[in-house]
């Protein structure tokens, strides 16, 4: 039997890991509970707020995509970017050194099965929340509303294997970065409110994480009345940024992955556990 | 180097460093196993075994020395010797608790892009070999420990790997699950001229039971590197007895010095202590007897019998192979 190609090994390893990533969603549904009505109350929370400060509806809007886009980026966090440190410990890691395959399709399986799973629960917090809050949105252009999101999900995941690469070498030590990121980036990236507020330098800076612009970009797509006194950029000019972070941080993944797994082979910490 | 060899080492070293210090792994290892071979390394834990393994697997980087696996070098083309490779570790707790038994075994196989038809196939006869059918739709939470070690098993020969590492893969398992899997090895190996199997344990009647050629390594160096039927003709002129007695104190300072005692080691057992000695002669004996007697020690059994490994291990390292075992040679590390 003649040994598979490169591109066969690559492409069944984004297939075989992403896989326990969809069926294990569907047999533990304790998600709908964890990951959809939890992510709402802190939702409603800022609905409430809004409403009370008599603010104009479509932030009831603005609130509810940023409450599903929270949780991509959770779980490029904690399920892509620590994943490495999980999979060391239950002797995983090891096994996906050994094989002929490549840890950015190892990744990419884990992101595939990510997005997957993550966009259940989003899709989840967009229509429960439009149906309770009862928001309208009014689609400028569905192509581009579409590349958008896909576009932040590519930049987003490519950010989460670069993060990935950390874990490889420094295991626990580098889950502090994901500590540091998570409370900062909500507030940074606009997941509540359009980041044009927080003044255009301090935009530009969290632009560098996908999920701002592409929340901008979405909210402009989806809300472009309120959106034309709040918008940052023009969406064209960020779907062009979010293709330059795309592509720069994937490039940056593979190569740090490589760099990375030779360093952490070189100071044995490919298989130490509990470090 | 040739490709008849399936793994082959030149002055390997590893060295770990902290901040406080640095331990010697390995220490200028030489070693070449042939295509074809089961071969055994021995020792006890920290030795240096697993970090031979790890080098080997390209899971670790040597810190001097070469090494090479199907005839490619490990640090220099990890990714080529991958191809050829597949490993099992004793203790492994990979894969995913909310996948079934082939559902689990399926995804590593995707890894080595082996097609969907061939892994179902593989998985099945696999399976049957090792008597897990019935719990092919299990999820692997809910296997025991031997069941778990038998579907690793399976995954690490499912990739029909040309060299294969064993790190102890019998771990903890119980009599039977580990007379299972050492049959298998056996069978697979047999079966297959063109396949090469790398065994580390510190078991020694699998390694005797097992490897056609076993190297006994202690503190990162081989020390020996034979058959285990020569390994054992090295002790042909010497005798080995094992004494049961009433628990005795201090064993060490009572033999050590006797004369023809030329190892010893020993070990509590069910509240008994046993010792192993290799002496010159039988006249070296008596003195042994007296000495239980002046010490208040009740001789329980007394057996002479033929070496085995583990008196290999004695007479090389002036210890026992038991963890914890403080056993004491006649003089430091050179027989009387």
């Amino acid at each position: 039997m003649s040994s598979p190609s490169r591109w066969e090994v690559f492409w069944r390893t984004v297939i075989g890991r992403a896989y326990p990533r969809i069926i294990g969603m569907q047999r533990e549904r304790s998600w709908v509970f964890f990951d959809t009505l939890l992510p709402l109350l802190q939702v409603s929370a800022f609905v409430f707020i809004y409403r009370a400060i008599q603010a104009p509806p479509e932030f009831t809007g603005f609130v509810v995509l940023g409450g599903a886009m929270t949780a991509y980026w959770l779980n490029v966090l904690w399920s892509m970017a620590t994943q490495f440190y999980w999979e060391k410990e239950t002797g995983n890691l090891e096994l996906y050194i050994i094989a002929p395959t490549s840890l950015m399709a190892i990744l990419l399986g884990m992101a595939i099965g990510g997005i997957v799973g993550t966009t259940v629960r989003a899709a989840a917090v967009i229509a429960i929340g439009l149906l309770i809050f009862h928001v309208e949105v009014s689609i400028v252009s569905l192509p581009q509303l579409l590349g958008v999101f896909l576009l932040t999900l590519v930049a987003l995941y490519g950010l989460g294997m670069l993060f990935s690469s950390l874990f490889l070498r420094y295991g626990r030590q580098a889950s502090h970065l994901s500590n540091l990121l998570q409370e900062p980036i909500f507030l940074v990236s606009g997941f509540y409110f359009p980041v044009r507020a927080l003044g255009f330098v301090a935009a530009l800076g969290a632009s560098v994480i996908p999920v701002t612009l592409g929340l901008d970009a979405m909210r402009q797509l989806l809300f472009p009345t309120m959106m034309a006194q709040f918008r940052f950029l023009d969406v064209r000019i960020e779907l062009g940024a979010l293709v330059v972070l795309s592509v720069v941080f994937l490039w940056s993944a593979k190569r740090a992955l490589g760099h990375m797994e030779d360093l952490a082979r070189r100071d044995g910490r490919l298989t130490i556990r509990g470090q | 180097m040739s490709t008849e060899l399936a793994v082959k080492t030149e002055q390997l070293s590893r060295v770990y460093k902290t901040k406080k210090r640095e331990t010697i792994a390995l220490d200028r290892v030489d070693l070449e196993i042939p295509t074809g071979e089961l071969f055994g390394l021995l020792g006890p834990n920290g030795a240096g075994k697993t970090t031979l393994i790890k080098i080997l697997t390209t899971l670790l980087a040597p810190s001097g020395g070469r090494a090479w696996v199907a005839g490619i070098d490990v640090a220099q083309n990890p990714w080529e010797v991958r191809r050829h490779i597949s490993m099992v570790s004793g203790g492994e707790s990979s894969g995913y608790g909310l996948l079934t038994v082939e559902e689990n075994l399926w995804m590593f196989t995707q890894f080595y892009g082996i097609d969907g038809k061939t892994a179902k196939t593989r998985i099945r006869e696999m399976l049957e070999i090792v008597g897990l059918t019935d719990r092919a739709k299990t999820k692997i939470y809910h296997l025991s420990t031997g069941m778990r070690q038998k579907m690793n098993f399976v995954r690490g020969f499912l990739t029909n790997p040309q060299i294969l590492f064993l790190d102890e893969p019998t771990l903890g398992l119980d009599v039977q699950t580990s007379h299972t899997l050492r049959a298998f090895i056996k069978d697979w190996v047999g079966k297959r001229l063109d396949k090469t199997v790398l065994l580390t344990t510190h078991y020694m009647h699998e390694a005797e039971e097992l490897c056609n050629r076993v190297a006994i390594i202690h503190d990162g160096r081989i020390l020996a590197c034979d058959t285990p039927g020569n390994l054992k003709t090295r002790l042909q002129r010497e005798v080995v007895f094992r004494l049961q007695v009433t628990a005795i104190a201090n064993p060490e300072r009572l033999f050590q010095d006797l004369r023809g005692v030329q190892r010893f080691s020993h070990a509590e057992v069910n509240g008994h202590t046993e010792l192993n000695f290799i002496l010159e002669d039988e006249n070296a004996l008596p003195p042994i007897l007296t000495t239980i007697q002046q010490c208040h020690g009740e001789l329980i059994s007394l057996e002479k019998r033929a070496p085995t490994l583990e008196d290999v291990f004695i007479s090389l390292v002036g210890r026992g192979f038991g963890e914890g075992d403080v056993s004491a040679g006649a003089t430091e590390g050179e027989p009387q």
